[in-house]
């Protein structure tokens, strides 16, 4: 079938389209190095020139980008333990046959359709708000004094927002894995006498952990990325307390109007996906090839 | 230490019900099959013995004693199943480990234990591959290792043997068959096959929609089957099976006769036809017969006899293996 002939012309009719894709990753990653070798601030305008590494000298040793690294950890790994945790709990309860599954699976899933400025504004208006908020209507119908969420716990209560977000995207996924589980396996594990707890360490777990790994690395991709639950309840703060990576670039970029900084945060910040993205594929990577 | 007693044992799901009432008596040490056409209950019913179904009537007494509600493990019996269900993350030896190691006992008896039926099996040198390494008739056998191991009053088998391929399915019913008399345990054998459950049975149940049709031992249903449905199911070729005026003349409403029970001849004989199909299998020839005025008639005769298509031949039923059946289906 492919001739020397229609594998040219594949080649000629794919190339738009690679050539595109390639255009559109290439330019911004180019313009971003070339930035990030500049004095380039948006406040003194005419003043730009090549600096070398300075840009990549203030941004490594400000005190500020040590906090936001270990936030940006902090949040991706709260959020992955909370929902591959959570997310296992709830696709074992949905695996079980009760009245009224499909709308109970529909509203599981509700959460991932929503926006994340909505969804950040609604916990932090409606649930988290120390006066408004459910949670503290909770609380002092208890008698207890309410917790002042953003003050007082910031980093936790971006990571229960986003593990909210990113609980429906876990459950499913681990759904599909347990449901594809053989029922015979199982009938065979009851009748080797394994209880409950065993039949799921022993097989249940790692009939899943495919799953699980493929659920940990797309969540770290996106979650190392975390801006718009920040930025519309926090603004990074209090103090820096919330900052991520992704938002002290912004910060540097569209608050200071440092561009030349922040072009070199973002490079910074690229080369950091990619150790993380190394030692995560290294870490779990057996389990894909199996 | 190995009897069985079915009473009264009835199965329905919801409305529909698929076994409706079951007497049946199993004794230590023999080789039992369940044997019917798909459909007719005898998975469930074992699943039913294993404790992987509930009752729904009946009771279930192993060893005398009424299990008919205890969970699985605690019921004394091992299973093979169709699909083998191995545990694909574990090794051979992790797979065949596993009811010791739910049981509790420690590592240098299970190790112990393991080699023993590794060595039975002749899977030795595969205890550390994993189950998606071996072949059909490995997995077979580390599904059977994973089961003795445990020591069970009785194993059950769920139709084993029809994932392996013809030349396979051969070794495999030898190594059961000297599997029990190895082990002398009960064993408890579903299948459709009905080859399986002649070659290997002590004892054969033949189901039909939830019923039992006949027990007995092998020979006993192909010589004296009891209705026109153990009569066609047992016995390869199938039994011919004549209705009409040949019948009437035997004072019977079916006429059963075995294709090696007639006699063919290119002279004279019973009655008359004209050869359809005709299979060489070597040893033997199964010649397909259009005869006149009743209809196909398969013969099986001696692997030299040759007939062309379209030939006319003579058959002779012999008369003393002839089986008359009434208009209920039941044997005269």
């Amino acid at each position: 079938m492919a001739t020397l002939q229609t594998r040219a012309t594949a080649r000629l009719m794919m190339s738009p389209a690679v050539i595109l894709l390639f255009l559109w990753m290439i330019v911004p990653l180019v313009m971003t190095l070339y930035f990030s070798f500049l004095r380039y601030n948006l406040l003194m305008p005419g003043t730009e020139e090549f600096i070398g590494f300075l840009n990549y000298k203030y941004f490594l040793t400000d005190p500020s980008f040590f906090t936001a690294l270990g936030n940006t950890l902090m949040l991706v790994g709260g959020t992955l333990l909370i929902t591959v945790i959570g997310g296992i709990l709830l696709a074992l309860v949905l695996d079980q046959p009760f009245w009224g599954q499909g709308i109970v699976r529909l509203l599981v899933i509700a959460p991932f359709f929503v926006m994340p400025t909505v969804s950040a504004l609604v916990w932090k208006n409606m649930l988290m708000h120390p006066v408004n908020g459910l949670f503290a209507w909770i609380a002092r119908s208890f008698g207890f004094q309410p917790i002042d969420w953003f003050a007082e716990v910031p980093l936790l209560s971006i990571i229960l927002i986003v593990a909210w977000q990113w609980l429906p995207f876990a459950t499913l996924i681990l759904l599909t894995a347990l449901q594809s589980l053989d029922g015979e396996q199982i009938e065979a594990a009851e009748m080797d006498g394994a209880g409950s707890l065993s039949r799921f360490f022993y097989l249940v777990l790692p009939h899943m952990s495919r799953a699980i790994t493929v659920v940990i690395l797309i969540q770290t991709i996106f979650l190392l990325s975390v801006f718009a639950e920040i930025l519309v309840t926090t603004n990074g703060g209090p103090g820096i307390q919330t900052t991520n990576i992704t938002y002290l670039i912004y910060s540097l970029a569209l608050l200071q109007f440092d561009v030349g900084g922040a072009s070199a945060g973002g490079i910074v910040a690229v080369i950091l996906a990619n150790i993380v993205a190394f030692f995560l594929i290294r870490l779990i990577g057996k389990n894909l090839e199996r | 230490m190995g009897s069985i007693t079915l009473e009264k044992v009835s199965k329905s799901f919801g409305t529909t019900s698929v076994i409706p009432e079951i007497d049946l008596e199993i004794n230590d040490g023999e080789f039992v099959v369940f044997v019917g056409p798909s459909g007719c209950g005898k998975s469930t019913l074992l699943r039913m013995i294993a404790g992987l179904e509930d009752l729904s009537g009946g009771r279930i007494i192993i060893d005398g004693k009424d299990m008919s509600s205890e969970a699985p493990a605690k019921r004394g019996l091992s299973m093979v199943f169709q699909s083998y269900a191995l545990y694909p993350h574990m090794s051979v030896y992790g797979n065949i480990a596993f009811p010791l190691k739910m049981d509790g006992q420690d590592k240098a008896a299970i190790d112990k234990k393991v080699k023993d039926a590794a060595h039975i099996l002749n899977l030795t040198n595969y205890l550390d591959r994993r189950p998606g390494q071996l072949s059909g008739g490995q997995r077979q056998r580390v599904a059977i290792g994973r089961a003795i191991v445990r020591q069970p009053k009785a194993f059950l088998f769920d139709e084993p043997l029809s994932n392996l391929d013809a030349a396979l399915r051969g070794n495999m019913r030898l190594e059961i068959s000297d599997l029990h008399h190895q082990l002398a345990t009960t064993m408890i054998y579903v299948t459709h096959d009905q080859i399986e459950a002649m070659t290997m049975a002590d004892k054969i149940v033949v189901l039909n929609a939830g019923r039992i049709e006949q027990v007995g031992s092998p020979l006993e249903l192909y010589r004296n089957p009891r209705n026109v449905f153990v009569a066609g199911f047992i016995g390869s070729p199938r039994m011919n099976l004549v209705e009409g005026q040949e019948a009437s003349k035997q004072n019977a409403v079916t006429l059963g006769v075995r294709p090696e029970h007639i006699r063919i001849s290119k002279t004279e004989g019973a009655w008359k036809g004209v050869v359809g199909v005709t299979e060489h299998l070597g040893s033997d020839t199964f010649i397909h017969v259009q005869a006149d005025g009743i209809g196909k008639i398969t013969v099986r005769t001696d692997g030299d006899f040759a007939t062309d298509h379209g030939q006319t031949v003579y058959l002779t039923p012999e008369a003393a293996r002839l089986h008359r059946f009434d208009a209920n289906g039941h044997a005269i």
